[in-house]
């Protein structure tokens, strides 16, 4: 049913950006021109026809490390949204569906962890752990889990009480049915769309860290990392910094025009089709 | 100002106190989830033993964790927050200046965007769905997609490489200036104010509508009001409630926004602070830090909540 | 079918209103699609003298609140009036402009809305809002606006009328309120008032005396009025004339008596005769088989009781009618025999044995026997589920049915509902009102339930439609010798379809026997002041109504 014409103009621009982002970083090594830590140059060459995007801190090519950075980028950003998602979703359809002490103890817990802000907690936590993908992913995925578990509540709660799942109830359905048959087509719609906004978040998320010096440690870099590397240059006007800091903000931008797309696109919809 | 009114903000209060107790535990536990020994994470695989034994005893290590925190709280109340293990210096005074420097480049950036955004809402609204509307919708959304340091830099690049008007560096000092403390943080408060200017005012369009599209603005309009006295007789008493929910949400924003920009522009506040015992992995300032910063984004909702328990008529006239 | 020359011929002295050939547009913006613009309102004119009152009648979407605005130079959410012209007092508002709109706004022209509740703003007393108008348009000083608002209180049989004014808007009841807006309507001394559906949302019991308040007030005031309406009994007792409209169009307009007494197009007289559905009272059997015995229940743990001591039976094939206001309990009965509130005393038995209370305790087959229709039938199908899945799935559920045997059923229970094999794969979004709750009636005789309880299943339905379903449920009911429990707060409704009645009011069955019996006298104080208020389709009733009455409704 997915008609490409009637896609509007920004959206078919996001979804050409992001899967142009996607791309490089699981082809990257067949893509850079360089190698990530290879030093082909003096230190932060102009852009030139040899380096389009000239060279970096260290001299190592900055196209190629933009490009391996996509990689580390997407990658720990992709399982972070895929960790709060799952954990999130899954704690908060439970706790609407099953109310009681259960919805209570979590929605509590969950409450008291929003209320101290996510960067803040995020650096508490990661002043003890030791600094590797791993925590990282963790740390990311579980501090952002409470978002997606508010939302994913408030809609199944909307739902829950609607007249055609008291009707399932009436019938004498399961809750496996009730689950998977009423709410869950039906809080689609507003999850996609959360799902996208998770994941500029998380890639945002990283990104700070990173440029804190907290998040990916050389010398492997993501791009939050590789402005922290090169943010010296800037007093002297070298812009080399802005040139990972602008691919985080443009691929935020691309997956915001494809969620909002969708957002309004299924929700204008109301009925089934499509 | 009725009874009930004033029960409902003392509960709110009361609750307030409740939740940061919680977040002190909360933090407490945070620093020692580690599995092992933080000691020995701190001082890495090559201390000496001896070494080690000093750390954990000056951590109190060897006390049982809940004993630990009821001592942290107890010096937390009295206004003693421990020293700096990487520094030996006293947490609460090298918190006070820094903590000031904080709250006045935030109070600064605070004092440009509440208007701004009103007003750009406002303008918002008034187009609703007209080209300018469009532009500022479209604007907001490409800044809650830029991260703070893409804001920072390039101000930097522009502002104090290349046409030198503001300074790159923020440095503030005790007894300086107002003047030239204005144009130190003329940069950071402009990134931190375009941090939260678009999230802001995309809310307050969001609020107004809201109060627009109601019965009893039609109602004044079908008494022949004119465009600005509706707003201003009617809608606005209405929207102020969510309004001052907006701006208290994106000012807890600011403590956030405020870590990251102080870093871009080495500005003393209690952010680089943070990020720099963070790095340091000194326990005990990133307990203090976090737990201030807990408290003013806890103030600041609580205050939220208050305006609107004030601002509602039927809370302050019950029947 | 549009006769737009058979104006009531009356001399044209004193006009006040006089519309010519309105047409009114809006533009649709269909998800995915082009916009386009619909015409909600075709070249619809009328006059209206000073001092009479017209009555707009039809269903929804018939235009009536449109053309009603449009005497004010309004439009609401980017209507536009795009051709014809609206000369009052003589001259053509639409060619006044935004400033000529603001003037008479509030002044020559005033409006009731349905929902005065949100019609006021919370943030201001009400006396400021009652005379915000006549000092805006400076026709009187502030102390004389206020005697005059107080003076309409008092004749709008306000309770306290120096001292209302001071009170908010959510300190007021509804039916209040509803006068209150009027007040405000009437302060400025407008020569026009529309009333756009002022009763509608209120208790059958208030809006009996908020009727008769609007008509008084209208009468002593000598205003005009456009009083817009579902409801041709309402419309009946306060217009001179009336103007049936249908799809933007103008079907019918003459006197009030030859409107109701002698209709003289097809879709007039269905108006007019939608409450007649014949129904002959069986007589209860020997054992019910549902009985519902010392009932009482409250919502999770609280000391107010929402059903008290209440006690009914059900006979098979049979209908017993559930009548009362909001808040009576009629629907909190429904959800303690489905086990959704367990009761905290009493039983519910069926077929001589106790029902679990609870409704996880309760066997498949005691789920099968009692099946639901709902007020909103939108809310009732998942959107996301086709009309073939929808009630298929009790068929597989409860039967095992697959495959071509649930395909064959499905088909012939769409036949049932007078509705063809075409409906299988549409989503409820596409249906109309009446359609929707018809694949709900479907849904619950797939079950081959011996009762169906039916909560106000008519009641968000536009008259023609809701008469349909009923005549579908009478018939169902022959065929299938299903009971029901038809909860209702339209007494029409029950004289339609019940064979016997129970009366409730504040959680107690107050009346209760075979409808004969309960609709004749002697009445019980309540259930005279509820059988009394029911809007008759007769000129005069409202006063007989009024005068004859012994207790003073509850919303007042």
């Amino acid at each position: 049913m997915l008609d490409i014409k009637r896609i509007p103009i920004p959206a078919l621009i996001g979804i050409v950006l992001t899967t142009l982002f996607v791309l490089a970083a699981i082809f990257a090594p067949w893509i850079a021109p360089h190698g990530n830590g290879e030093i082909i140059g003096d230190v932060w060459e102009p852009m030139s026809s040899a380096h389009w995007l000239g060279t970096d801190n260290l001299g190592r090519d900055l196209l190629s490390r933009m490009i391996y950075g996509a990689r580390i980028t997407l990658f720990i950003a992709v399982l972070a949204t895929a960790l709060s998602f799952s954990l999130g979703a899954i704690l908060g359809f439970s706790a609407a569906v099953f109310g009681g002490w259960y919805d209570t103890l979590l929605s509590r817990l969950v409450d008291l962890l929003m209320s101290i802000p996510t960067l803040i907690m995020g650096l508490v936590v990661l002043s003890v752990l030791p600094t590797n993908l791993i925590t990282l992913i963790l740390v990311m995925g579980i501090l952002d889990s409470t978002r997606v578990y508010r939302l994913s509540r408030a809609v199944a709660v909307d739902i829950n009480v609607m007249d055609y799942v008291e009707a399932a109830k009436l019938r004498g359905e399961g809750s496996g049915w009730i689950i998977f048959r009423e709410i869950l087509p039906n809080a689609l719609s507003p999850l996609v769309s959360e799902l996208g906004l998770r994941f500029i978040y998380a890639v945002l998320f990283l990104s700070t860290l990173s440029f804190l010096g907290l998040g990916v440690q050389p010398p492997d870099a993501d791009w939050g990392g590789m402005v922290k590397e090169n943010k010296d240059g800037i007093v002297f006007g070298i812009g080399a910094a802005l040139i990972p800091a602008a691919a985080i903000a443009m691929l935020a931008i691309s997956v915001n025009l494809v969620a909002d797309w969708v957002l309004n696109r299924t929700t204008s919809l109301k009925g089934g089709r499509g | 100002m009725s009874s009930p009114i004033l029960k409902l903000i003392a509960q709110r209060i009361a609750l307030g106190i409740v939740l940061l107790l919680a977040v002190s535990v909360l933090i407490f536990a945070g620093t020692q989830i580690l599995p092992g020994d933080v000691a020995q994470a701190i001082l890495g695989q090559s201390a000496t033993p001896e070494s080690l034994a000093n750390l954990r005893e000056q951590l109190g290590l060897n006390d049982p964790a809940y004993i630990r925190y009821f001592h942290w709280l107890g010096g937390v109340v009295t206004g003693d927050l421990g020293t700096a293990m990487s520094s030996g210096q006293d947490i609460a005074t090298s918190i006070k200046g820094r903590l000031w420097n904080t709250l006045f480049l935030a109070f600064w950036a605070a004092v440009v965007a509440v208007p701004l955004a009103i007003i750009l809402g406002l303008i918002a609204v008034r187009y609703r769905n007209g080209w300018v509307d469009k532009l500022i919708s479209g604007l907001a959304l490409a800044s809650t997609s830029f991260p703070e340091f893409f804001i920072g830099y390039v101000l930097v690049y522009f502002f104090a490489v290349k046409w030198q008007i503001f300074p790159g560096i923020s440095t503030v000092y005790e007894g300086m200036p107002f003047g030239e403390r204005m144009q130190a943080i003329a940069l950071p408060a402009t990134a931190l104010t375009l941090v939260v200017l678009a999230h802001m005012m995309r809310m307050t369009r969001a609020a107004i509508l809201n109060v627009m599209q109601s019965a009893y603005v039609e109602t004044a309009e079908l008494k022949g009001l004119s465009a600005f006295n509706v707003i201003r007789k009617h809608a606005f008493p209405n929207a102020i409630a969510p309004i001052i929910n907006v701006v208290m949400l994106n000012l807890a924003y600011l403590i956030v926004g405020v870590v990251v920009v102080e870093v871009i522009f080495v500005y003393p506040g209690m952010g680089q602070y943070l990020v720099d015992h963070v790095t340091k992995r000194d326990v005990p300032v990133v307990q203090a830090v976090g737990l201030v910063f807990a408290a003013v984004y806890i103030s600041l909702n609580i205050i939220a909540d208050i305006g609107a328990i004030v601002a509602n008529p039927r809370l302050r006239h019950p029947k | 079918m549009a006769d737009t020359k058979a104006k009531p011929g009356q001399p044209k002295q004193g006009l006040l209103l006089d519309i010519r050939n309105l047409r009114i547009e809006a533009t649709v913006y269909p998800p995915g699609e082009t916009p386009k613009n619909i015409v909600l309102v075709h070249d619809v004119s009328l006059t209206l003298e000073k001092g009479k009152v017209l009555g707009l009648i039809g269903e929804s979407g018939a235009g009536k609140s449109t053309i009603g605005l449009s005497s004010m130079g309004y439009g609401r959410g980017g209507v536009r009036i795009t051709g014809g012209e609206v000369i009052l007092n003589g001259r053509d508002i639409l060619k006044g402009g935004k400033e000529g709109f603001r003037k008479l706004r509030g002044r020559e022209v005033c409006y009731v809305a349905q929902s005065a509740a949100a019609a006021f703003n919370p943030a201001h007393r009400l006396m400021d809002q009652v005379v915000e108008a006549t000092l805006l348009h400076g026709t009187a000083t502030r102390a004389e606006a206020e005697k005059r608002a107080v003076a309409l209180f008092k004749k709008l049989s306000l309770p306290n009328p120096e001292t209302i004014g001071e009170r908010f808007p959510h300190q007021v009841s509804g039916g209040q309120l509803q006068r209150v807006m009027t007040a405000m309507a009437l302060c400025s001394e407008p020569d026009l008032i529309v009333f756009d559906e002022p009763t509608t949302a209120l208790d059958v019991t208030t809006q009996i005396d908020v009727l008769a308040a609007i008509k008084d007030a209208i009468r002593d005031t000598h205003v005009a009025a456009l009083y817009i309406t579902h409801d041709l009994a309402v419309v009946a007792q306060v217009s001179d004339e009336i103007m049936v409209l249908r799809h933007g169009r103008l079907v019918e307009w003459g006197g009030t008596r030859q409107i109701i007494k002698e209709p003289r197009q097809e879709y007039t007289n269905a108006l007019v005769s939608v409450h007649e559905i014949e129904h002959l009272e069986q007589k209860p059997g020997a054992t019910p088989f549902l009985s519902v015995k010392n009932v009482t229940a409250a919502y999770g743990g609280s000391h107010i009781k929402v059903l008290k001591n209440v006690s009914v039976d059900i006979y098979p094939g049979q209908t017993l009618a559930v009548v009362g206001e909001s808040g009576s309990g009629k629907s909190t009965l429904a959800r303690a025999i489905t086990g959704l509130l367990p009761p905290e005393e009493g039983t519910v038995t069926f077929d001589g044995r106790p029902l679990a209370n609870r409704l996880a305790d309760r066997p498949k087959e005691d789920l099968r026997q009692l099946q639901m229709i709902y007020q909103m039938a939108d809310v009732a199908m998942n959107p996301r589920q086709t009309v073939g899945t929808i009630i298929g799935r009790p068929l597989e559920f409860y039967f095992g049915m697959r495959g071509r045997e649930r395909d064959k059923r499905v088909a012939e229970l769409l036949d049932e509902i007078e509705m063809g094999k075409g409906f299988l794969d549409r989503y409820p979004a596409e249906l109309s009102g009446g359609q929707k709750q018809r694949v709900c009636i479907a849904r619950s005789l797939a079950a081959k339930p011996k009762l169906i309880i039916c909560d106000e299943v008519t009641s968000a339905l536009d008259p023609l439609v809701a008469n349909g379903i009923l005549k579908l449920l009478l018939n169902l009911q022959q065929h299938e010798k299903v009971a029901y429990l038809f909860i209702t707060h339209d007494l029409a409704t029950v004289k339609s379809i019940a064979d016997s009645i129970a009366v409730m009011y504040r959680g107690e069955v107050v009346r209760y026997g075979p409808k004969s019996k309960v609709l004749t006298p002697p009445f019980d104080a309540y259930t005279d002041l509820l059988l009394s208020s029911v809007p008759e389709m007769e000129i005069g009733w409202l006063e007989k109504a009024i005068k004859g009455r012994r207790m003073a409704s509850a919303g007042n």
